[in-house]
């Protein structure tokens, strides 16, 4: 294992040293101390590498991430995981708003509650949260998976496309063009499956499924209400 | 529109002209708000309304035929490891793969290549044709991400964030479900046949505190590589400008309202934003504050058509400029030849901007497979070649004329303009006079 400590080295350094190992993976495992909320921590990693971050983090930290396995041993900053592309990132505290925001594949889990507008125009990625999700969540998300096992905030997936939402909790209001949907055997089969991923102990069936009604797909001048 | 009916004594209302009325009446059939593409259409303050004050006693002019005049500019010189370096300053503004065919994408590649500037890509992602075919590829960062992967990012040979563009400050994209074929809906990951709505404003990041962190991430992502550009459409430019130099801007792309669009509410393209002529001196201005002016570039987009407009934005300090719709006409887009097609669907040659329907007789603003096969990308690149050496060519003469051995010497001293609200806007002298607008001397 290969430690870098942030009081002594950038984020600068630490990531170019995670980016050479892209095109050969000499060390698998990396340790990353004292990130005292620093922004772009470990963004555009792409190698199976498992980065263990003691502590918190600021913006984007594994932003556009590709194959790697991050860790956040504390409370995440806005935007973690945007637009990963596959790969996964656990935090193990909070994480703020956006997180996940446009990611195209991978699995994110947030052990705590995550802020506004989390998985926003999301495209492939699965989000499990642990806790709450802020007002907005899942705004246009496209493809995916979004499982909140507390409650979510306002306006929960407005103008959502295909993403598959469950909800344990309270959801405080559904956006536009999104409805609750029937939960289907395949339904709690993808729940197990994303449990069984994220490593959450909750059982399906005590969740309820919100997906897009389809309605405002195509401009029609009768739902000129809900634009 | 013809006057063939109109007979002595009838009297047409400025307020309510033919125009007018017939937006009146299609809104009430209709029920929804027109959509087109192109850019404003209205009559603003332009570069035509600006002269060259050409060499004579006091200015030495170089000979037009002997004596070099530099086109070469060098774009990301603040931050990047590997700035563009451009052989002449017209690039080509970012369009998309989903607006445009993948044939038009690729002959824009083509002939941006051949002159050796750069292309850039647009909402939708980078196609395998269009980094092909370019030798400098721009990749557009935008708020929708669609097809936005660090794979593309890496390959590009600059990342432009955009905030906005000079068709639709403020506004996001559409791309109608009519042209979201098989392909463009994978690109998006997106259903087929969707309206496809683009955000706004990007998901991730609010305000220019945010835009430094964001910016810092994607050059941590391409380590430093590349320049980054931001471009935002020309509205409250001054301000902008400052605050794009202060998040970390390599380089600055300003659009103005006439820049084009391939689908956005007729209302917004003429109700919303400045000419590309008051946006320039704002920008300069700011940068000039900043003493930043030629550290982070500037690049001007809206209007541009031909040589005489390239040598006065850089006169008034631009850097460079981006073409749009004037790479798409000289494609082919509004060719009298395809007239008889233009009236099937309604519209005329010169007078076509619904791009969004997908249905161009010219086979460039569609995904229609039949249609794309008209524009053949290797004819396509050539004619494009053709036009940005013209651009370059007259630009040079017009900076030869004024004593300039570098197209960047141009300078506002150089300038007059023809009507107030030109002096005034570019900052210049009108004509025959030493008053510019606003300011005293």
């Amino acid at each position: 294992m290969r430690t870098i400590d942030i009081t002594h080295q950038s984020v600068r350094d630490l990531n170019q040293a995670l980016h050479d190992q892209a095109p050969e993976c000499t060390e698998r495992e990396w340790k990353v101390l004292n990130p005292a909320g620093k922004h772009n921590i470990a963004c555009g990693l792409d190698q199976n590498l498992s980065v263990d971050i003691m502590g918190h983090t600021g913006y984007f930290c594994g932003g556009m991430n590709k194959k790697a396995h991050l860790v956040i041993h504390g409370n995440a900053g806005q935007g973690v995981g945007e637009n990963m592309m596959s790969g996964s990132i656990r935090v193990k505290g909070d994480a703020s708003q956006a997180a996940g925001a446009t990611a195209h594949g991978g699995l994110l889990v947030i052990e705590g509650n995550a802020g506004a507008r989390c998985g926003i125009s999301m495209k492939g990625v699965d989000i499990v949260v642990k806790g709450n999700v802020g007002h907005m969540s899942c705004f246009m998300g496209q493809a995916g998976h979004l499982v909140v096992c507390g409650d979510a905030g306002d306006a929960l997936g407005d103008s959502l496309y295909e993403v598959q939402i469950f909800v344990k909790g309270n959801v405080k209001s559904l956006g536009a063009d999104c409805v609750q949907k029937e939960m289907r055997a395949e339904h709690l089969q993808t729940l197990k499956d994303l449990f069984n991923r994220s490593g959450i102990d909750e059982e399906p069936e005590a969740f309820k499924r919100y997906g897009s009604a389809r309605n405002l797909y195509n401009f029609k001048v009768d739902n000129a209400s809900a634009y | 529109m013809t006057d063939i009916n109109v007979k002595p004594g009838m009297r047409e209302s400025a307020t309510f002209d033919r125009n007018t009325i017939a937006e009146i009446q299609r809104a009430a059939d209709t029920g929804i708000y027109d959509i087109r593409g192109f850019g404003a259409k209205r009559k603003v303050p332009h570069f035509d309304d600006l002269l060259f004050l050409g060499a004579s006693m006091s200015r030495y002019p170089l000979e037009g035929y002997r004596e070099k005049c530099n086109t070469s500019v060098t774009l990301g010189t603040r931050f990047a490891k590997k700035p563009i370096v451009i052989e002449t300053p017209v690039t080509i503004a970012g369009m998309s793969f989903g607006a445009l065919s993948a044939n038009a994408k690729e002959a824009l590649g083509r002939g941006a290549s051949a002159v050796g500037t750069s292309t850039t890509t647009g909402d939708g992602g980078m196609t395998p044709e269009e980094r092909g075919q370019s030798s400098k590829l721009v990749y557009q960062y935008l708020p929708s991400r669609y097809g936005m992967n660090p794979d593309d990012l890496r390959k590009a040979d600059a990342i432009e964030v955009v905030l906005g563009q000079g068709a639709k400050p403020g506004g996001g994209g559409m791309l109608l479900g009519q042209k979201i074929t098989d392909r463009v809906a994978m690109m998006r990951t997106l259903p087929k046949g969707v309206d496809q709505r683009s955000a706004c404003r990007h998901p991730d990041w609010t305000g220019p505190d945010d835009l430094a962190i964001k910016i810092q991430e994607l050059r941590e992502i391409t380590d430093w590589q590349v320049p980054i550009y931001i471009k935002v459409g020309a509205t409250r430019t001054y301000y902008d400008v400052k605050l794009a130099v202060k998040a970390g801007a390599d380089v600055i792309v300003v659009d103005g309202m006439q820049g084009g669009t391939a689908a956005t509410q007729d209302v917004f393209i003429e109700h919303v934003g400045i000419p590309t002529l008051a946006a320039i001196p704002q920008a300069v201005q700011a940068l000039q504050e900043m003493g930043m002016h030629r550290k982070v570039q500037l690049i001007v987009s809206g209007g541009i058509r031909n040589g005489a407009d390239v040598a006065k934005c850089m006169a008034l300090g631009a850097d460079a400029v981006a073409i749009g719709t004037a790479a798409l006409i000289a494609l082919g887009c509004n060719h009298p030849k395809w007239q008889s097609e233009y009236e099937k669907i309604g519209s005329a040659a010169g007078f076509y901007d619904d791009y969004h329907e997908g249905k161009d007789p010219a086979g460039i603003s569609t995904q229609d497979p039949d249609l794309m096969q008209r524009l053949d990308p290797i004819e396509g690149g050539r004619r494009i070649a053709n036009y940005l050496r013209v651009l370059t060519l007259e630009a040079q003469t017009l900076a030869r004329a004024c004593g300039k051995n570098d197209l960047r010497h141009l300078e506002p001293e150089d300038l007059v303009a023809l009507t107030v609200e030109a002096a005034a806007m570019a900052r210049v002298p009108l004509a025959g006079t030493q008053w510019i607008p606003g300011q005293s001397f």
